[in-house]
C-alpha cells in the first residue's frame, strides 16, 4: 500500500497553518540496545539525525563517529518513535463531554466526506499523554459506529494547529459493520444484512460516479458530489477501507465487499478473527487488532490475549492499536498493549513490530517512519529498560529531531 | 480441574458449617520464592498447608513437613498471598434501583451470581478475595459482599461470612462528586448530597439512641427498621464504609463525613489523591485506588494519575489497589503493582497494596492478605517476579484447593478468553459501566 501523503492541494488549503517545524538541531541518540526495526538489534548502537530531521545515520558506536556539535542522547534502550495504528485522539478529547467528541456524527450512517483534518486538536491533552510514552505517529480520525464514520489521518504527535502536526490527509475511510451501528442511529440499519446493503448501494453509486466522470465530454462531469468523490477514491484503491469488524460474521462480511468491489481492505479490531485465519490469510489483508487489553464484552465477548500472536504465526499483518474508549480511561497506550501482546507469547522484536514497522507498513508510511534507517524521519524513543516493563520508563521522545519529551514517565 | 464438583458437593452440604473441612491431607509447595508479604521474602522456600489454613511458611530445612503431605514442587516459581480486590462488579449483582438515593438496606450479595464467569476470570487473574460493590450512581447504593472465590455454584459458596442472616457480610458502598447526581430525591449539588446523607446519618444516630435506651427490653424497642439497621452498623464501626470520590474536595467531604458520624471509610477511586495525601494520611483513612492507562474520560477523573500510590505512601496513607472490574480486568490486576513503582511506589508498598492493605480495609487481616501459620491458605504461584509484565499466574488456590490451574485447558481458556468464554456479565459492560468508576 503506498501513497501520496499531504497532497500540495491541502497544503494550499491549510494555508499558514502549515508552517514547517523549526529546524531541528544536529542529534545523536546512542543506546545500549538499539531496536532499529531493519535487521537485528544493535548493541551499543548509535543514531544520526541531521538539520531535516531525518536520520543520517544508524550503526554500531565503533563504526560511527558522533560528530562535533552534535547534541547527544544516551538510553538503555532505542527504538524507533512508536506507531499507533488506528486512534481517535484528536477528535475524541479526554474530558469525554459533548463538546469534545467529533469521532462520531449521528445525523447519517454513511457519511465518508468527513474530513478528519477538519476536527483534529493537535493541543488535546491525551495527544501529549500518548507521545510522553514514546508514540511519535499516530493514524486517527472518525471513530468506530457508523457504516461509515468518515475519514481518517496521519499525524505526527507535535505542533500547535493540525497543520504542523498533518502527515497524511485522507489515509481512509473508516468504516463498521455489525448490529451496534444501530444503536446510534435511531435502530437503523436494523439487521446486519440492511447494513451490508447500504453499504453495497453506496459503493455502487461511487462506481457509477466515477464511471460517469471519467467518460464525461469536459464540462458536461455530473454534479459533485463529496461523499462518491472520496468513495470513488476508495473504489480506486488510493485510499483503503478501514473496516471495524469483530465477530466473524462482520469479518467475513468484509472479506466479500472487498472481493466484491476490489477496494484495498484492512481489518480492524477483529476481535474473532483467530476463528478465520485462514480466509483472511487468503485474502492477504492486513488487521488492525483491537487492544490487547481491551474488555472482553460486547462485540469482543470472545476476545482473546493471544489474537495478535495466532495471526503473526499464521503470517498475516498485524499492528495493535489504542483504539476509541468511550470511558475511563479515555484512551489506551500502544506501548502497554505492545508489552502485554509480548507477555501473552508474541516474541519482543515481533510485538515491537507491531507498534513501529508493522503498523507503519499497514497505514502506508513505511517509507518514512517504523524503523530507524538512513533517510528516515528521526523518531525515536528512549527508555531506562525492557521497553515492555511495566516499571520501565520512557525517559525521552523525538520527533524529526527535536526533542519533545524528557521527563521519565 | 478435577476438584471441582466434589468441592462444590462439600460446600453445598456443609453450607453453613465453614471454615472447610476439605482439605484433609497436608500439602506441601517446596521450591519456590515465597513472599509472605508480612515479612521478608524467602527463598527456597516451603510451605504447608491443612485444614484450609496455612501450617508453616519458612526456608527449606527451618520447616517441619507431616510426613504424607502431598509435595508440590514449585522451583523456580515466586510464591505470594491470593491478591485481595477491594473493589470489582463481578457477578453482575446490583444494588439500589434510583426510586431513592440512599438504599442500605440493599444487599448486592441478593443479585450476585455466583456461577458468573467473571469469578473464575478473577481467580485466573490471581484474585482470592473480593468486595463486590454495588454502582456509583446512589449516595449510598447498598451493602457490599466480602467473596472468597472458592469453587462453588452458589452465593452461600463464596461469602466470607458464615451466616447472612446474622453476620454482617460486606461493607456499606457510598459515593460523592457528579454520578450520584439527580432530579430529588437525588442531589443536584455537592453541598446538597452531603446534607441528605448527614440527615440519614443523624436519623440513624437517634435510632442507635432509642435502641439504647430500650436496654434490651422489646416492649421499648423502635420499630424494625432496615435502612437503620444498617447504618447502625456503619455508626458502630462494624461495618466499613467504601465511598466513591474522585476530585480532592469531594475526598475531603468524605473525610469529614466520616468524622463527624464517626463511621470507618476507605476511600475508593481517590482519583486526586495526589493533591490531597497528606490530608488523608492524617486523617488515618485508608486509599483504594485503580491503576489507569490515561486520565480523562470523565471530568471527575480528569487529573487523576498513577503518581497517586507513590503519592499517598510518601504521605504515610495505607495504599491498596482495585481493578473495579470491568473498567479494568481482573486478570491484570498484578500490572497495578507493576503501573504503580513505575511512577514512584515502593516494590514493597506495590505489593503489601495487592494483598494486605486490602485485607485491613475489609477488617479480614486476620484470615487473609499475607502468609503467616494460621491465616487461610489462600496464595497464588507465578511464574517469575509479580512486578513484571511477562510473569503469569499459573496456580490459584483458596483454603488448601486449587481453584485455577494454567496448565488444565478450561481454566487457561479463562485465563487468555476465546470463543465463548465470554461472559454474560461483561456483554453490557459499557452500559454499566456509568455507574462504576
Amino acid at each position: 500500500m503506498s501513497r501520496h501523503h499531504t497532497s500540495l492541494g491541502l497544503v494550499a488549503l491549510l494555508g499558514a497553518a502549515l508552517t514547517a517545524p523549526p529546524a531541528a538541531a544536529q542529534l545523536a541518540v546512542r543506546g545500549e540496545t538499539v531496536h532499529t526495526m531493519a535487521g537485528t538489534a544493535i548493541a551499543d548502537g548509535v543514531v544520526l539525525i541531521g538539520r531535516d530531521g531525518t536520520i543520517e545515520r544508524v550503526g554500531p558506536a565503533a563504526e560511527v563517529r558522533i560528530p562535533d556539535g552534535y547534541r547527544t542522547l544516551t538510553a538503555k534502550v532505542v527504538t524507533p518513535g512508536l506507531v499507533d495504528a488506528h486512534t481517535v485522539i484528536g477528535l475524541a478529547g479526554y474530558l469525554n463531554q459533548e463538546d469534545d467528541q467529533d469521532q462520531l456524527e449521528r445525523s447519517n450512517a454513511i457519511q465518508p466526506e468527513l474530513r478528519a483534518f477538519d476536527a483534529y486538536n493537535a493541543r488535546e491533552t491525551l495527544v501529549e499523554w500518548v507521545r510522553d510514552f514514546g508514540v511519535t505517529t499516530i493514524h486517527t480520525g472518525h471513530g468506530p459506529g457508523a457504516l461509515m464514520s468518515g475519514q481518517t489521518m496521519i499525524a505526527k504527535t507535535r505542533g500547535d494547529d493540525v497543520g504542523e502536526a498533518l502527515i497524511d490527509s485522507v489515509t481512509m475511510v473508516a468504516m463498521t459493520l455489525g448490529p451496534e451501528v444501530a444503536s446510534n442511529y435511531n435502530g437503523r440499519p436494523g439487521t446486519r444484512s440492511k447494513g451490508i446493503a447500504l453499504i453495497r448501494a453506496e459503493l455502487v453509486r461511487a462506481e457509477e460516479y466515477a464511471r460517469k466522470m471519467a467518460e464525461a465530454e469536459p464540462g458536461k462531469e455530473p454534479a459533485r458530489d463529496l461523499k462518491l468523490e472520496v468513495l470513488a477514491r476508495v473504489l480506486s484503491g488510493e485510499v483503503p477501507a478501514l473496516v471495524t469488524a469483530q465477530r466473524v460474521t462482520e469479518i467475513l462480511a468484509a472479506l466479500r465487499l472487498q472481493r466484491e468491489f476490489g477496494f484495498e481492505l484492512v481489518l480492524d479490531g477483529a476481535a474473532e478473527s483467530y476463528l478465520v485465519i485462514d480466509e483472511i490469510k487468503a485474502a492477504g489483508v492486513p488487521v488492525i487488532l483491537h487492544p490487547t487489553m481491551a474488555r472482553h464484552g460486547g462485540t469482543l465477548e470472545n476476545a482473546t490475549f493471544e489474537t495478535a500472536r495466532k495471526l503473526r504465526d499464521a503470517g498475516i499483518q498485524v499492528a495493535l492499536q489504542s483504539g476509541f474508549e468511550p470511558y475511563v480511561p479515555k484512551t489506551r497506550v500502544v506501548l502497554f498493549e505492545a508489552a502485554m501482546a509480548a507477555a501473552y507469547g508474541v516474541p519482543f522484536e515481533q510485538a515491537l513490530a507491531m507498534v513501529t514497522i508493522d503498523a507503519a507498513r499497514i497505514i502506508g508510511l513505511a517509507d518514512r517512519v517504523g524503523s530507524l534507517e538512513r533517510g528516515k524521519d528521526g523518531d525515536i524513543a528512549l527508555f531506562d529498560g525492557d521497553p515492555f516493563e511495566h516499571a520501565t520508563h520512557v525517559c525521552g521522545v523525538v520527533i524529526e529531531g527535536q526533542v519533545v519529551s524528557e521527563r521519565c514517565r | 480441574m478435577t476438584q471441582r464438583l466434589l468441592t462444590s458437593c462439600l460446600l453445598l452440604c456443609l453450607v453453613a458449617s465453614a471454615p472447610l473441612a476439605a482439605q484433609e491431607r497436608a500439602r506441601v509447595f517446596r521450591g519456590a520464592r515465597i513472599i509472605p508479604i508480612t515479612s521478608a521474602p524467602i527463598e527456597n522456600g516451603v510451605l504447608v498447608v491443612q485444614g484450609g489454613k496455612i501450617v508453616a511458611v519458612g526456608a527449606e530445612g527451618s520447616v517441619r513437613v507431616p510426613a504424607n503431605a502431598e509435595v508440590h514442587d514449585l522451583t523456580g516459581k515466586v510464591v505470594m498471598p491470593g491478591l485481595v480486590d477491594t473493589h470489582s462488579h463481578i457477578g453482575g449483582g446490583d444494588g439500589g434501583d434510583r426510586s431513592a438515593p440512599i438504599h442500605p438496606e440493599v444487599r448486592i450479595l441478593d443479585a450476585i451470581d455466583a456461577r458468573d464467569n467473571g469469578i473464575q476470570k478473577a481467580q485466573a487473574g490471581g484474585i482470592t478475595t473480593v468486595n463486590v460493590m454495588p454502582g456509583s450512581g446512589h449516595l449510598m447504593s447498598g451493602q457490599t459482599a466480602y467473596l472468597k472465590l472458592r469453587d462453588g455454584g452458589t452465593i452461600d459458596d463464596l461469602l466470607f461470612c458464615g451466616d447472612v442472616l446474622t453476620e454482617i457480610c460486606g461493607g456499606m458502598k457510598m459515593a460523592n462528586g457528579t454520578n450520584p447526581r439527580g432530579a430529588p430525591p437525588f442531589a443536584g449539588t455537592r453541598a446538597k448530597a452531603a446534607a441528605v446523607v448527614r440527615a440519614k446519618f443523624v436519623r440513624a444516630q437517634e435510632y442507635r439512641e432509642k435502641v439504647r435506651a430500650a436496654e434490651g427490653d422489646p416492649a421499648k424497642m423502635p420499630a424494625r427498621d432496615l435502612e437503620m439497621e444498617a447504618l447502625v452498623e456503619v455508626l458502630d464501626g462494624r461495618r466499613m464504609v467504601h465511598f466513591h470520590t474522585h476530585r480532592h474536595d469531594d475526598v475531603l467531604t468524605a473525610v469529614r463525613l466520616s468524622q463527624e458520624f464517626g463511621f470507618r471509610v476507605v476511600l475508593q477511586h481517590v482519583s486526586e489523591a495526589w493533591k490531597v495525601a497528606d490530608e488523608i494520611a492524617a486523617a488515618g483513612v485508608p486509599a483504594s485506588i485503580i491503576v489507569l492507562d490515561a486520565p480523562g474520560g470523565k471530568l471527575e477523573a480528569m487529573d487523576v494519575d498513577n503518581v497517586n500510590g507513590a503519592a499517598l505512601e510518601k504521605a504515610g496513607a495505607l495504599v491498596g489497589f482495585h481493578t473495579d472490574d470491568g473498567i479494568t480486568d481482573s486478570r491484570f490486576f498484578l500490572r497495578s503493582a507493576g503501573m504503580a513503582v513505575r511512577s514512584g511506589m515502593s516494590r514493597e508498598a506495590a505489593l503489601y497494596a495487592l494483598t494486605m492493605a486490602g485485607a485491613r480495609m475489609m477488617d479480614l487481616d486476620d484470615r487473609i492478605g499475607s502468609l503467616e501459620p494460621g491465616k487461610d491458605a489462600d496464595f497464588i504461584v507465578l511464574s517469575g517476579d509479580p512486578l513484571s509484565v511477562y510473569t503469569r499466574v499459573e496456580q490459584t488456590w483458596v483454603e488448601g484447593e486449587n481453584v485455577f490451574d494454567l496448565a488444565d485447558p478450561r481454566d487457561y481458556a479463562f485465563a487468555v478468553g476465546g470463543f465463548r468464554v465470554g461472559g454474560t456479565v461483561s456483554a453490557d459492560h459499557h452500559a454499566g459501566m456509568e455507574g462504576h468508576e
